[in-house]
């Protein structure tokens, strides 16, 4: 196993699926001769040419658009949107057509894409390139959203993604891009799309997050070891579908549950996520559920992201209040 | 700003005899059958009208030599903003930054060709066209510098935010335009995109409506050769932009982008075409993009420097200060002169830009909407809470229609 970055993780996937299935192919703005803005896709134009990784015009919505029309005809197009925030130009073609291929032609047509964006804030970003949209295509019936925490599951997720029959959107972390580092298995390794990780046992409350916020959760849980509170984290890892069995087990052994996410709250995937619980596990709650999110606002240019982001200080204010119960 | 009424052909036949247009290489017109159209026929002379040496081949009467120097003094003020931002950006002292260096004629003659109350849409690397419009360079320090008030300045109320995402702000422009007209107002809006912008879905959208609707509005490709790494030929398989207007059924001008009097003599026309009624019109000026894209952007990777040193070679603000001094309306002592404002100016606005206190928390609450809700009204409570601030009694008069 050798040791990786999560953009490092990224690209042994494409690297490992472009050499493997002659029918992958790797577009979008900068990602074919300049290796991507963020560099994940460098080097792979040299090695598998210009047919099957390039720059496209600047364009998303023709991006996931000619994904559609290369994947109901045999190809597994990976498509790359610059940012989260340009997602949004390319809405209606997930949302109008992507998603409801399969249905519409009674399975007769599906629309195999992967479509990866950078995520997520906490980088001194400009407006638009700090966003936390998985929401919205959570919301998609047809369209599966996944966001890995770590460099291993970074490479396995996203095989799972080209090989998944469905169209995938594959948020990934930026500012984990060269922050994690970790082990990857070499080869043929895959993380299969709709279970959560246990990152950590613990017995007095649990912790369901995803992206970037498992490692602030994750020390956050450190600093509330020594205040004799043991908490249990879970990586969600795909956010639809999501893993709803691991999410009662936990919010049925420690009965306290806490939902981190950075984007907005209202409708933010921690809604979801509480209904279930409160649906299926109220009576084994000893407290009422407790979220650390975004506020309600834009998120802000970056002088004062770290306002609006989820903390350890807002985690651990909030523990406080779950314990109190 | 006093503009002289011009028309477009105004400017190629009257204002200087006959050397204004370069040549171009592909005059040919192949003989194709009467149903096929080649891009050979769609292709566009660029007007020029000031040489590189700075010589014109006539006397130029389309500007005073007040407004001249005026336009030399926002090239140099840009200029100076330009490098300073970059500077600081290096320092830290600024977030990621797109430079404007080698399109300052392009975004000051363009900006300069507006009236008070005519619109600017910028794209996000319009810092010359803002400062020309009048936005305090403090602002934009703080634009980049990652501060929401870097937009907040009402200096020049007719001109929106800088927006990011690329294209998608062209179609405000013509929703300004089609207000202007209906309220009765003789204005006209000028909208700015990139090269790479005009591949975006927005950019035909806008284009379209601005031509059923005979908007009056002046689309400015600003054709820098590149969009990030990906130059303009694998961005359009045309051979010139401006010839896509053709197909929205207007005009379409090229101009040099690096001749101020050429894109000043070209965007005042449209513009006066637009405030006329006689609708849109697209100008693609053809510039370069000395920097790096963004202080994000390495373009070493994808460029080569001889491509650069061509193009620092038709430096915008050389080729006007040539002319100026042949008109003999400027020399060294004034140039010194006007070089020490700038400085003076652009270090006076960094200094109030870092010196401005960090703006309040509670403001990511109170802009969202027009008055707070109350899921913000308690979640700005509950940041509050976190932060171990006492709660804010004030915010409750923003408050309207009840409390959680
Ligand atoms: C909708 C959207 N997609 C992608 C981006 C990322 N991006 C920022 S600038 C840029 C290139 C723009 O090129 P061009 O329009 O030619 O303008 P230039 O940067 O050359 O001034 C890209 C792809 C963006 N800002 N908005």
């Amino acid at each position: 196993m050798a040791i990786m970055t999560l953009l490092e993780a990224i690209r042994s996937a494409l690297d490992y699926e472009l050499g493997r299935d002659p029918n992958v192919l790797v577009f979008g703005e900068d990602v074919g001769f300049n290796g991507g803005v963020f560099r994940v896709t460098e080097g792979l134009q040299k090695k598998y040419g210009e047919k099957r990784v390039f720059d496209t015009p600047l364009a998303e919505s023709a991006i996931v658009g000619i994904s559609i029309g290369m994947s109901i005809n045999g190809l597994k197009p990976i498509g790359e949107i610059q940012f989260d925030g340009f997602t949004y130009p390319a809405f209606d073609q997930l949302i109008s057509h992507a998603s409801r291929m399969r249905t519409r032609s009674r399975g007769k047509f599906n629309c195999p894409l992967v479509v990866r964006a950078p995520y997520a804030g906490g980088v001194h970003a400009p407006e638009h390139h700090s966003e936390s949209p998985e929401v919205f295509y959570a919301h998609v019936p047809g369209l599966k959203v996944v966001v890995p925490s770590t460099p291993a599951d970074a490479k396995g997720l996203l095989l799972s993604a080209i090989r998944d029959p469905d169209p995938v959107i594959f948020f990934e972390p930026k500012k984990l891009y060269r922050t994690a580092k970790g082990e990857v298995p070499d080869g043929d390794y895959t993380v299969p799309i709709g279970k959560a990780r246990l990152v950590k046992e613990g017995k007095d409350m649990s912790i369901i997050t995803w992206g970037v916020m498992v490692s602030v959760c994750e020390e956050a849980a450190r600093q509330l070891a020594q205040t004799g509170v043991d908490v249990e984290i879970i990586d969600l890892r795909t956010i639809a579908p999501y893993d709803v069995a691991t999410v009662l087990a936990t919010a049925q052994k420690t009965g306290r549950v806490m939902i981190v996410h950075e984007a907005p709250r209202t409708c933010g995937f921690s809604t979801e996520i509480a209904a279930q619980i409160s649906e299926k596990a109220l009576y084994y709650l000893k407290a009422p559920i407790l979220r650390v999110t975004g506020y309600d606002t834009l998120m802000p240019l970056y002088k004062m992201e770290n306002f609006y982001l989820p903390n350890i200080e807002k985690i651990l204010f909030t523990a406080k209040k779950l314990m109190e119960h | 700003m006093k503009v002289k009424k011009v028309t477009l052909k105004k400017i190629s036949k009257d204002t200087l005899g006959s050397a204004k247009r370069l040549r171009s290489k592909s005059r040919s017109r192949s003989a194709k059958t009467r149903y096929e159209i080649s891009q050979e026929q769609f292709t566009i002379t660029p007007l020029q009208l000031l040489r590189e040496d700075g010589t014109t081949a006539g006397k130029f009467t389309l500007l005073s030599a007040e407004q001249i120097k005026s336009m030399y003094r926002f090239m140099v003020l840009s200029r100076a903003f330009d490098d300073a931002a970059l500077k600081l950006q290096r320092q830290g002292r600024l977030g990621t930054y797109g430079s404007v260096r080698g399109q300052e004629a392009s975004q000051v003659g363009s900006a300069f060709a507006l009236q008070k109350e005519d619109w600017l849409v910028p794209s996000f690397r319009e810092n010359a066209s803002c400062i020309t419009r009048g936005m305090p360079m403090k602002g934009l320090f703080q634009y980049w510098g990652g501060d929401e008030r870097g937009h907040a300045y009402t200096e020049s109320m007719t001109t929106l935010p800088l927006s990011i995402p690329i294209a998608t702000q062209l179609l405000h422009g013509v929703g300004l335009a089609l207000a202007l007209r209906y309220k009765g107002q003789k204005n006209a809006v000028l909208a700015h995109v990139g090269d790479g912008g005009t591949s975006e879905g927005d950019f035909h959208e806008a284009l379209n409506f601005a031509g059923v609707f005979k908007a009056p509005i002046v689309f400015l490709v600003q054709n820098n050769q590149w969009a990030i790494s990906v130059p303009r030929k694998k961005q359009t398989a045309a051979t010139t932009i401006a010839q896509k207007a053709i197909a929205y059924g207007f005009t379409g001008v090229q101009v040099d982008g690096n001749d101020i009097f050429a894109v000043y003599g070209a965007v005042s026309a449209a513009l006066e075409k637009a405030r006329s009624g006689a609708g849109p019109t697209l100008i693609e000026c053809v510039t370069y993009r000395i920097s790096d894209h963004t202080t994000a952007d390495d373009a070493k990777r994808y460029r080569n420097q001889e491509e650069v040193d061509a193009w620092v070679k038709k430096d915008p603000l050389d080729r006007l200060k040539k002319y100026m001094l042949q008109q003999k309306m400027w020399d060294a002592k004034k140039e010194e002169l006007l070089q020490q404002e700038a400085a003076t100016l652009v270090s006076a606005h960094v200094r109030s830009y870092e010196e401005e206190p960090a703006s309040d928390p509670k403001d990511m609450f109170a802009f969202t909407f027009a008055s707070m809700t109350p899921q913000l009204l308690e979640q700005y409570q509950s940041f509050l809470d976190v932060s171990g601030k006492k709660r804010d009694p004030n915010i409750l008069e923003k408050v309207e229609g009840g409390f959680p």
